[in-house]
């Protein structure tokens, strides 16, 4: 049997650069804590032999207290040999797990990782003082740049078990300050413009302007740069040269007839229409090559760069104050913007959410309320075209959904959600190298794992059209859709496919011939109704089957009642914008009335306790 | 001067002399580096409830009200 090495360490350490640098595999790698949230595994071969690699997450400590802790604790008992991935630059606070894992029954070897940094920050460490301190192999290293990467490996035999303690915490304190005494020296020295930036975007006169500008220029860039790239292919590849080769294609099918129903779809006016069609290969290749494609691209671009510069915890610092309100802290921005490239991270990411409540609300508020970035670029591009001000009407009503629900659900469970703790990490200036394997990776899952349901969920459609089950399912459901959203009976066939791909559904409504009004409830409904398929997958798997049915009662409730309010209201008494305008500041009036429940409670909580 | 890490001001240093109600916050925080005696410095916080964030050698850590309010330190220097 192969032998299995288990990586250790702090959040944010470089763990899974690392693992990605043995085992020569693949992994998500950003700059905060709580990016592996699962443990990878990968096999390393050496001259002598093979190991299985497990790269744990990020842990503080063994000692289980939650989910993430739990896991590396398992891992470690289930290793023949621990890398314990050490950051040079804070070694005294990364020795306290250092001499946990010592305790278990072990061999240990020690990367001392981000030495450069460590440097750079005038930090001298005496390596070799501290191997014989400590009584195990250490080898610096610098993970992103591979060096001391082949030392570690040959210092592998030499992995020994040297019991340390046990000790309690206060005592394993005062031990690991004597280590540090004898072989850390400090210099100190100048602020450098990035910690100048840094300590900026931490205070609230500067940090919030900072954390609007980078969000507005986020927003715009997605927006802008995704529409330019799409309005490209669609006129020149798509229009210019995929649709003469389609028309060909459908002629030799005689025009018609199922096969042709299924791959061209139907012609309108005699023609090819790439949104209407709702062919396989018209309008499914289009809606996953030419819209969803560019948009997540860009939005990947701008994601890997917010990940890797360190952003993300600071914004979490600005927004914690009113996170709280909807009884969830600041740490849960985190899952929500994930959430706008694809709700399966997201889901996966609210792991690093210590309690049951706040799993629950992060993931009911992001599957409501936090459209993906393949149903946000139909959206932005279907309803566009009906005013800039009805693409506002959706944006607005999804931002009232998700601050009312919060609102709500922090009041109606029971319990709070505790105030964060989280570490800040430096802002680094992330390696493009880095960025484009990571984007890489981002397309590559997409393309894997969006074609068979976008294709399949095509398939469907006609398949339920030739067979009269949309048309059946139409008139079934007419009094609900019609009297309440104001739609068509057919509409509920986006319901359904809305399951598989909530991007096809949406490109959906086109054939209906839907009004500007019309357009925008059915694009919120299919937002919010229901997660598709894989999201709810990963969902009930993180939530349990119990929460999850009651999260799904509180999706389905919500999207049907906005999507009634919007029948009532949009256009009939208010034009869109008044009502854009209306619904973001209803939502901010009502949170800044109604308080922080969990805040309140946690501090009566506090005031018990003492 | 003892006070919490709330009503510490901006840039001031202290050290941590005791975390109030609760073993299991005392534990997170000391695990994560923040142990009685050690010596952090204020980096801001975000109005008057919240997050505070305080640097410790090179790192930082932002620290949700709740659990701020509950930090004492003993003021070392009035920078």
């Amino acid at each position: 049997m192969m032998r299995r090495i288990v990586l250790v360490g702090n959040p944010n350490v470089g763990k899974s650069v690392v693992f990605s640098q043995l085992t020569g595999s693949r992994v998500m790698i950003s700059n905060y804590a709580g990016t592996t949230v699962e443990f990878t595994r990968g096999q390393l071969n050496t001259e002598s032999e093979s190991f299985e690699v497990l790269d744990a997450p990020g842990t503080y400590s063994l000692t289980p207290s939650s989910k993430v802790e739990e896991v590396a604790s398992s891992l470690v008992d289930r290793a023949d040999l621990v890398i314990n991935v050490v950051d040079a630059t804070n070694l005294e606070r990364n020795l306290f797990l250092t001499t946990e894992v010592m305790e278990r029954n072990v061999p240990v070897v020690i990367a001392l990782n981000m030495i450069d940094e460590a440097k750079h920050k005038g930090v001298k460490i005496d390596v070799e003082k501290l191997e014989s301190m400590l009584g195990v192999p250490i080898i610096p290293t610098v993970a992103v740049s591979g060096e001391g990467l082949k030392e570690l490996i040959d210092a592998l035999p030499r992995a020994v078990n040297k019991k340390v303690g046990p000790l309690e915490t206060s005592d394993r304190w005062s031990y690991i300050g004597g280590l540090i005494g004898e072989v850390q020296e400090v210099v100190h020295r100048h602020h450098s413009w990035l910690e100048t930036l840094q300590d900026a975007s931490l205070r609230p006169l500067t940090g919030i302007p900072i954390a609007a500008v980078v969000l507005f220029i986020a927003f715009q860039f997605v927006i802008g740069i995704g529409e330019l790239i799409a309005g490209f292919l669609e006129d020149y590849i798509f229009n210019g040269l995929y649709e003469p080769l389609l028309v060909y294609l459908s002629k030799l099918m005689g025009g018609g007839g199922f096969l042709h129903d299924v791959l061209i779809g139907r012609l309108i006016g005699g023609e090819i229409v790439f949104e209407e069609s709702l062919g396989v290969l018209t309008t499914g290749v289009f809606v996953e090559l030419g819209v969803v494609l560019p948009f997540l691209t860009v939005f990947y671009i701008v994601l890997g760069f917010l990940e890797d510069s360190g952003y993300l915890p600071r914004l979490a610092v600005m927004v914690d104050r009113s996170m709280h309100r909807l009884g969830l802290h600041g740490y849960s921005i985190i899952p929500m913007v994930l959430g706008f490239g694809c709700n399966v991270p997201a889901a996966l990411a609210a792991r690093n959410l210590e309690s049951r409540r706040e799993r629950f609300i992060a993931c009911t508020l992001m599957a409501v309320a936090v459209p993906c970035m393949a149903q946000l670029a139909l959206i932005v591009g279907l309803v566009g075209r009906f005013g800039t001000a009805y693409l506002a009407v959706v944006f607005a009503s999804l931002f009232f959904i998700w601050v009312v629900l919060g609102l709500i659900i922090d009041r109606v469970m029971p319990g709070y959600t505790p105030s964060m703790v989280v570490e800040i990490p430096p802002y680094r200036i992330p390696s493009l190298k880095a960025q484009a394997k990571k984007l890489g990776m981002r397309i590559k899952g997409f393309l894997i794992h969006a074609t068979p349901y976008i294709l399949g969920g095509i398939f469907v459609v006609n398949i339920l059209y030739t067979i009269g089950v949309i048309d059946y399912l139409g008139i079934l459901f007419a009094p609900v859709v019609q009297g309440l959203l104001g739609l068509p009976g057919e509409a509920v066939s986006t319901l359904l496919i809305g399951f598989l791909r909530k991007d096809v559904a949406v490109a959906m409504l086109v054939p209906l011939g839907l009004s500007a009004r019309q357009f925008v409830i059915g694009s919120v409904v299919l937002a919010a109704y229901f997660p598709c398929a894989a999201t709810f997958t990963v969902l009930v798997k993180e939530m349990g089957v119990k929460d999850m049915f009651k999260s799904a009662v509180i999706m389905v409730t919500t999207a049907f009642s906005a999507g009634f309010i919007l029948n009532l209201l949009l256009d009939t008494i208010l034009p869109p914008a008044y009502l854009a305008i209306g619904l973001v500041a209803a939502a901010i009036i009502l949170a800044l009335i109604m308080g922080s429940n969990s805040d309140r409670r946690e501090l009566s909580d506090f005031d018990r306790a003492a | 001067m003892q006070v919490n890490l709330v009503d510490m001001k901006t840039g001031q240093s202290g050290v941590i002399s005791a975390v109030e109600g609760g073993q299991g916050l005392e534990k997170k925080l000391s695990e994560i580096g923040l142990h009685r005696g050690r010596q952090v410095k204020k980096i801001s916080s975000v109005f008057r409830r919240g997050p505070v964030t305080v640097s410790v050698d090179n790192f930082q850590v932002a620290i949700g009200y709740g659990k701020a309010v509950r930090v004492m330190v003993e003021v070392v220097d009035d920078a």
